[in-house]
């Protein structure tokens, strides 16, 4: 267990103008550690999720990554290559639209290969054989590796779209609703998938959702948003076995029990 | 002898803010340590705060006021207020748990169910999956079930399935909500057997067993929990 | 009013005023100064449509002098409608000598083709640019693709090759092959054959580049290192053809196939004209070369 986090994060704001979209989020997180990002539509989550992938700049507030080379850096102050580049090595982000994850009109193959071209890989044979393992590993055959993701349903993009984002060892992988709109059965299957690669690979993932059984089943700590700010964080469990804030009772009271 | 986990003056309520913010207190003042190898058994009748406190000790639960203190590695922690990464490392390494209802994950065979925990451990796969098999076998899981996602199985197969999970790791506190609740008679006999082998390797136990013969045949001592009402304190 | 009637009196030397001159020639230093770079530049309207050379036609215009001696060709042919109209349009405004002969001209503009004869120093090779971004068909937005190009991020690059392979055995690409300039900037060389790669690799003559429609120009300076992207087990290839020119017997030339009849009967002759005719008048027979030479037009 390393005792040194992976990101840490201290009095991140975003405002739009005067309205708020996130204000004074601050937390740590470790390597392997997942964590759900919860409230409904508005509540900043989405806006905090951007600022931490640096898609978009807080009005205040630091976060600083640990690098591979254990050196701690401000996210804000490296320079947009340095972040880009971070962006396709070292984190991955996968969108709820796996369209805007993906790019539609090339294979399935160079999907997952793109990233590895990125960072120099010039060897074709090597790049297919490296995305025949990653479509294995997220269960979509071989035989489709030169299918275009147009042609896939919903559940195969997304799966697709993870594949891609993992295919060069990111250690932070940020997932905005990972399995909204998809089909109940298929987002069982996908949180499963999600969940023993998470664990497989030991990496720390930023899960913003609004559905608690996704946040109970992937993340091991939770933030609940509202309205910009942080109601109340801790132990997935915890606070939902236990919840304390008046929002988060709300929120918890409100799932519809099967 | 060792008392891994001592509890003093631990108090829970519930607020309740979608009903005006009413206060339900449910414990005050609880005190009470566990030494190695005794099996301790929380009594008193429903509702009393029995199943609270042993939530309160596994970290799922909130403590209002107190201190939980834990024998994690070679330092002394109190649960109360340890930062959740934290109380995931107690959990991991120090505090094991067998509830009452097994919370499935979908796809997961009941083997890697019950073998997962050792696994997070460090343990190698394979060891843990043979562990996880000697578990189920003398848990008289047919052996047709193990490769199954649990989430089908009747409620005495996944409540078998829930107690070699807990039983599988050597945790040193192993706390025990109810874990007989849907057995039938033989396959009680294999936990209480279960019981004896975990005291007799040291471990620390709390429970809870309404079942009156388990309850004689596995507790050391019964720690009163009514004596912890809250409204005695309050009032 | 004694004036002599003159063609060029209602026109400024080689049509364009001589501040957008100073502009285009401005862009195009820009351009030798970072090769392979695509230096905007105010594109002006010219006496023909978009697609028909008009960003060649303006760099041509700043940088031609009354000494220049023009070359155009289009798809490597010195007779074909847009090089004989370009042709007669700067003999017309700029008063300049012109030629079909590679080793004789000072300036050639071109549309789709290198020569074949070899340039040397102190040539200059326009190219007529349709579309400049090589990025563009994977990525639609030019502002990332800038953005792309500023940081060298150019992985989307090899995608494309990928993709080639992926779907036929081998990259497919055979015209606007994608070209690395000096280690830094991916650039289109514009719908070339990839046969003439090779001859951008350190060619003696400066070579520049105008897309009008798309207002860019960028460039090549003498001596600069082109290489063609590829994969270590894919590695890049010029076409071959298994005949030589029917006409001059040329091999290891760029060929045209012409159809002959109605019935489908074809030949492959070079795509170099004056190349091919400089040949066959030293006497080179290809195999449906006519008995005696026709005379040139």
């Amino acid at each position: 267990m390393s005792d040194v986090p992976l990101l840490r994060v201290s009095a991140l704001s975003k405002f739009y103008g005067s309205r708020i979209g996130c204000e004074n989020v601050s937390f740590d997180l470790w390597p392997g550690e997942v964590l759900a990002v919860v409230g409904e539509s508005g509540s900043g989550k989405t806006t905090l999720l951007n600022c931490l992938s640096t898609r978009l700049l807080p009005s205040s507030g630091t976060a600083s990554y640990r690098m591979r080379d254990g050196q701690f850096r401000e996210l804000y102050r490296m320079s947009e290559a340095e972040r880009r580049f971070l962006m396709r090595t070292d984190w991955g982000f996968v969108h709820q639209n796996p369209a805007d994850g993906l790019r539609m009109t090339v294979s399935a193959g160079a999907n997952v290969g793109e990233r590895l071209m990125a960072v120099g890989d010039r060897h074709y044979g090597k790049i297919r054989a490296t995305a025949v393992d990653w479509l294995s590993r997220v269960e979509i055959d071989e035989d489709r590796i030169d299918d275009e993701p147009r042609a896939f349903s919903g559940g195969m993009r997304q799966r697709l779209q993870i594949a891609r984002n993992l295919v060069t060892g990111p250690r932070l992988v940020f997932m905005d609703e990972p399995t909204g709109g998809l089909d109940v059965s298929v987002q069982a299957r996908l949180l499963d998938l999600l969940r023993g690669l998470v664990t497989d690979l030991g990496l720390a993932a930023i899960v913003v959702t609004h559905d608690l059984a996704v946040a109970r089943l992937l993340s091991q700590r939770m933030m609940v948003m509202k309205d910009g700010r942080v109601v109340e964080s801790g132990l997935t469990d915890r606070v939902l076995d236990d919840p304390r804030a008046p929002y988060t009772q709300l929120l918890v009271s409100s799932i519809l029990q099967v | 002898m060792a008392t891994p986990l001592v509890v003093s003056d631990v108090a829970k309520s519930f607020t309740m803010h979608l009903r005006d913010g009413i206060r339900l207190p449910v414990v005050a003042g609880v005190s009470f340590s566990i030494r190695s190898g005794e099996c301790a058994v929380l009594g008193g009748p429903s509702g009393a705060g029995k199943s609270s406190i042993l939530k309160m000790l596994y970290g799922n639960y909130a403590v209002d006021a107190g201190q939980i203190i834990v024998q994690h590695e070679d330092g002394l922690i109190d649960l109360a207020t340890a930062s959740p990464r934290m109380v995931l490392a107690v959990r991991r390494l120090t505090i094991g748990y067998v509830s009452q209802f097994l919370r499935t994950v979908p796809r997961v065979s009941a083997l890697d169910v019950v073998a997962e925990p050792l696994v997070e451990r460090g343990e190698d796969p394979d060891v843990a999956r043979n562990k996880a098999r000697a578990l189920l076998a003398q848990l008289n899981l047919p052996e047709k079930l193990w490769m199954l996602p649990p989430a089908t199985f009747s409620g005495g197969e996944q409540q078998r399935v829930n107690i070699a999970r807990g039983f599988i790791t050597e945790h040193p506190i192993l706390l025990l909500d109810e874990p007989t609740a849907s057995l039938d008679a033989s396959n009680r006999d294999v936990v209480i057997a279960l019981i004896a082998a975990k005291k007799a390797a040291g471990v620390a136990l709390l429970g809870i067993f309404h079942d009156h013969d388990v309850r004689e045949a596995v507790a050391d001592r019964v720690i009163d929990v009514t004596a912890f009402a809250a409204g005695k304190i309050a009032a | 009013m004694t004036a002599q009637p003159t063609d060029i009196a209602t026109y400024n030397f080689a049509y364009l005023d001589e501040q957008t001159k100073r502009m285009i020639r401005r862009a195009i230093l820009k351009g030798i100064a970072i090769p392979g770079y695509q230096v905007p530049f105010a594109s002006r309207e010219m006496p023909m449509p978009y697609g028909w050379g008009t960003g060649g036609v303006q760099v041509t215009a700043s940088i031609i002098g009354p000494d220049d001696v023009l070359k155009v060709i289009d798809q490597g042919a010195d007779d074909t409608t847009n090089a004989v109209s370009i042709r007669a349009f700067f003999k017309k405004v700029a008063n300049v000598a012109v030629t079909t002969e590679t080793a004789k001209a000072t300036i050639i503009q071109t549309r789709h083709r290198i020569p074949e004869h070899p340039l040397t120093s102190g040539q200059v090779l326009v190219y007529q640019v349709p579309i400049p971004e090589p990025l563009r068909f994977l990525e639609p937005r030019e502002t990332e693709t800038r953005k792309m190009h500023a940081l060298e991020e150019y992985g989307l690059m090899h995608v494309k090759l990928y993709e080639d392979i992926a779907r036929h055995g081998r990259i497919a690409t055979t015209y606007a092959y994608p070209v690395k300039v000096e280690g830094r900037y991916v650039m289109d060389p514009s719908p070339t054959p990839k046969f003439d790669n090779p001859k951008m690799h350190r060619s003696p003559a400066l070579q520049l580049f105008g897309a009008g429609r798309e207002k860019r120009i960028y460039a090549l300076p003498p001596f600069t290192d082109v290489v063609s992207l590829d994969f270590e087990d894919h590695p890049f290839e010029v076409q071959t053809f298994d005949q030589p020119c029917a006409l001059c017997a040329a091999e290891n030339v760029y060929l045209d196939e012409v159809i002959l009849d109605d019935h489908g009967d074809h030949m492959f002759v070079c795509s170099d004209t004056d190349h091919c005719e400089k040949r066959r008048e030293q006497g080179r027979r290809g195999d449906l070369a006519p008995e005696t030479m026709e005379p040139t037009q």
